[in-house]
């Protein structure tokens, strides 16, 4: 089992995320003295009778004075079973992006919903925008759970609600639970309740400490962007050229027969490097220096991938994008696409559809997307990537999309069709 | 030695893989990077890293010490020695320069530690600098843990939450306009403990200050500080003879030592698990001046 767990939590204002989080932190006894400390001499300046837990995360002066979150916090705590890296991301509608932030890299996302609301508009988005991610497991907190004095026919209706729209959104059945909480009381987060004895799954932390952590997938064909070259050029490393990046797909090993892209020139792997020595096999996600058998010209952008299996090269892209800026997208927009260690310029030559995140439906040829729509859209570059679908690849086939004028981050890109609902192209 | 290396990536493995990815970004998108060093472990991690991501070839940036002039003598020997070994080109920025000349006035609690940030923007200005190493870990503190891996500064340095860029897979976007830089926190998801474990891994040299020492300090507001040109004990405060250790290496008018007995890596690491308190609210009085004195000062462009 992996000893580390990257989580996010999403919800919508209000449910009680930053108090959840709080709780998780505070009954495994990672807050220490002097956090506790801080939050029990500002819990008393606002007049509360006990600690406010969400102030161990509200960082921000603004946060703590509109009792909101706005930008992802990051939690780092230990049980003895696992350690966890966990992203508390905003609930606000005009904070989506934030959420994608801390989504983007999760195995696992807790979505808080209040007990007393059930299912709303904002737990629809985060869900939708955390299938598109391909975030693999999915929890649903029923939190407060107490002011609906713990009736387990409300958290029945609200967790087969939610199981059915997961389900549309292409979750397995296994891949998603539901447990009634209360972050204020702390029922079920680390200690089980006696006020739900109709509930008999694990507790939060139970489930966190236990679910399976999809491995990386080590028979998928290997992708490694080139970052940087190295070449000493000193006397003892004087004919040295390296190619420095991290795997971000598959492994490698010395012997293996590979492809540079977009140039298509085969060559063979003659050494896994690192400074504390050759590798006889580099895993997804190991930051090494790959030397080749031929003197072939590579630059940094470049692809160096299993020749048997190399992703596609092309200039055309079909894409799904989760816009995230302010303002919107139209047919014809100059953009740059980053790929990889490559930044190149594109052309979105047309918008194809809209997905209805709340209706699960899309509507074809929408005229713009704006913030947080999630739609599909035709690229074309100004030169040829090598890419992969996102859903058999992840990595490569994530990029970003950003405005050439002022550098802003305008959207998260993933080639193809990521969602069962969107239309196939 | 093929055999030794794990295949796998343990939980270190991948901080540190991070870490070099991080480097190599900044390298390859930026034409003037420079890491801040102050010889503290944090810097010193950041600079064993980057020797990492380069090797065989020398590491492509200089450094950047903002002095305060209230430095711990055994810190900056360390420091030199240390930009020596490596054979790199060390800037220095004094802040007593920028008091002297008048761009900067002494506080009058004599601490140092808010009057780097001007020194700090001065110099990345003058060095026309684009991308700037912290060491900076979200686990320090709150407003930190807001804080991107690329986090974009204005002509100003400052640092505006509202608007930090969404920062999505390994994905780095290091664009910006001329006058405008990137704060780099290559640590960010490291923890203290992440820290000392990886420097036991590989046997990385600290500041001997880091190890518990017999040194003459007095107490103010909870904390072991010791005499030195920052100042001494006021009246009813005594200098007393203690085995202390630091935590933390910052300003040496607000850095306090904390009482212990951990003189190896192994005894540290065991003091830091065991803890109940923070690193920085056992060690530094500069985070105790607000609730939000760690917000405050990055608005104001401090690391």
């Amino acid at each position: 089992m992996s000893d580390l767990l990257r989580l996010a939590t999403a919800g919508s204002v209000d449910d009680g995320k930053s108090t959840l989080v709080g709780r998780l932190l505070y009954d495994t006894k990672s807050v220490l003295a002097d956090q506790l400390d801080a939050v029990h001499r500002a819990s008393v300046d606002k007049g509360l009778s006990t600690p406010d837990l969400s102030l161990l995360v509200d960082g921000l002066r603004s946060e703590r004075e509109q009792g909101i979150t706005i930008d992802v916090a990051y939690r780092y705590f230990a049980t003895d079973k696992r350690t966890f890296v966990l992203a508390d991301t905003p609930g606000h509608v005009q904070y989506t992006r934030n959420t994608v932030t801390g989504a983007s890299t999760a195995e696992l996302a807790v979505l808080l919903v209040d007990a007393r609301k059930g299912v709303v508009e904002q737990t629809k988005r985060h869900a939708a925008v955390l299938a598109l991610l391909g975030v693999p497991r999915l929890v649903l907190a029923v939190n407060k759970i107490d002011l609906v004095s713990y009736d387990e026919g409300t958290f029945e209706v609200i967790a087969k609600e939610f199981a059915n729209h997961a389900t549309t959104l292409g979750y397995p059945l296994g891949a998603v639970l539901a447990i009634p909480v209360s972050a204020l009381v702390g029922d079920n987060v680390v200690e089980r309740s006696a006020n739900t004895p109709w509930y008999v799954g694990p507790t939060l932390l139970e489930h966190l400490e236990t679910v399976p952590v999809e491995p990386d997938p080590h028979e998928a064909p290997f992708r490694f962007p080139v970052q940087y070259v190295i070449r000493p050029r000193t006397a003892e490393h004087l004919d040295y050229r390296g190619y420095a990046g991290q795997v971000n797909a598959g492994t490698v090993r010395p012997g293996d027969e590979v492809v540079v892209l977009p140039a298509g020139v085969r060559t063979t792997v003659t050494r896994v490097d690192t400074p504390d020595g050759e590798l006889s096999e580099a895993v997804a996600g190991r930051s090494v220096t790959l030397l080749l058998a031929d003197d072939i010209d590579i630059s940094r952008g470049d692809v160096i991938a299993s020749a048997a299996a190399p992703p596609e090269l092309t200039d055309e892209l079909s894409a799904t994008l989760a816009w995230l800026a302010d303002k919107p997208l139209r047919a014809g927009a100059r953009v740059l696409v980053k790929s990889g260690a490559r930044t190149v310029q594109a052309v979105v030559t047309e918008l194809r559809t809209r997905f209805d995140e709340q209706k699960l439906a899309t509507h074809d040829s929408p005229e713009s997307l704006t913030l947080n729509e999630i739609g599909q859209v035709s690229l074309r570059m100004a030169e040829p990537l090598p890419v992969d679908r996102y859903t058999s690849h992840g990595r490569t086939g994530a990029f970003l999309v950003i405005d050439p004028a002022d550098g802003t981050t305008l959207a998260a890109g993933l080639v193809g069709a990521p969602l069962p609902l969107l239309d196939k192209d | 030695m093929t055999a030794t290396i794990p295949t796998a990536l343990d939980s270190l493995g991948r901080l540190e893989s991070e870490g070099i990815h991080i480097m190599r970004e900044v390298a390859g998108e930026f034409d003037r990077p420079v890491i801040l060093f102050s010889g503290g472990k944090d810097s010193t991690l950041l600079l064993h890293l980057a020797v990492k991501a380069f090797w065989p070839a020398p590491v492509p940036f200089p450094l950047l010490h903002v002095d305060t002039g209230h430095n711990f003598d055994e810190v900056i020997e360390f420091r030199d020695r240390v930009v020596e070994r490596y054979g790199l080109r060390l800037v220095v920025a004094k802040v007593q320069d920028w008091i002297d000349d008048g761009r900067l006035t002494e506080r009058p609690d004599g601490t140092r530690n808010p009057l780097q940030t001007v020194p700090l923007l001065d110099t990345i200005t003058a060095n026309r600098f684009d991308a700037v190493f912290g060491g900076g870990r979200r686990d320090e503190e709150r407003a930190r843990a807001k804080e991107r891996i690329f986090s974009l500064r204005n002509a100003f340095g400052q640092w505006e939450p509202r608007r930090q860029r969404p920062e999505l897979w390994n994905l780095y976007n290091g664009r910006h306009r001329p006058g405008e830089h990137v704060r780099v926190f290559p640590l960010s998801n490291w923890t203290e403990l992440d820290v000392w474990r990886y420097i036991a891994r590989e046997g990385i040299e600290l500041p001997s200050i880091y190890y518990a020492h017999e040194r003459e300090v007095y107490l103010r507001d909870g904390m072991w500080l010791a005499e030195g040109p920052w100042g001494g004990p006021r009246d009813g405060e005594t200098l007393v003879r203690k085995t202390v250790r630091y935590r933390t290496v910052g300003d040496g008018s607000c850095t306090g030592a904390v009482e212990s007995t951990a003189t190896t890596l192994d005894e540290v690491i065991a003091e830091v698990g065991a803890s109940r308190l923070t690193e920085r609210g056992a060690t530094r009085a500069d985070d105790r001046l607000s609730e939000a004195a760690m917000e405050d000062r990055k608005r104001e462009g401090y690391f």
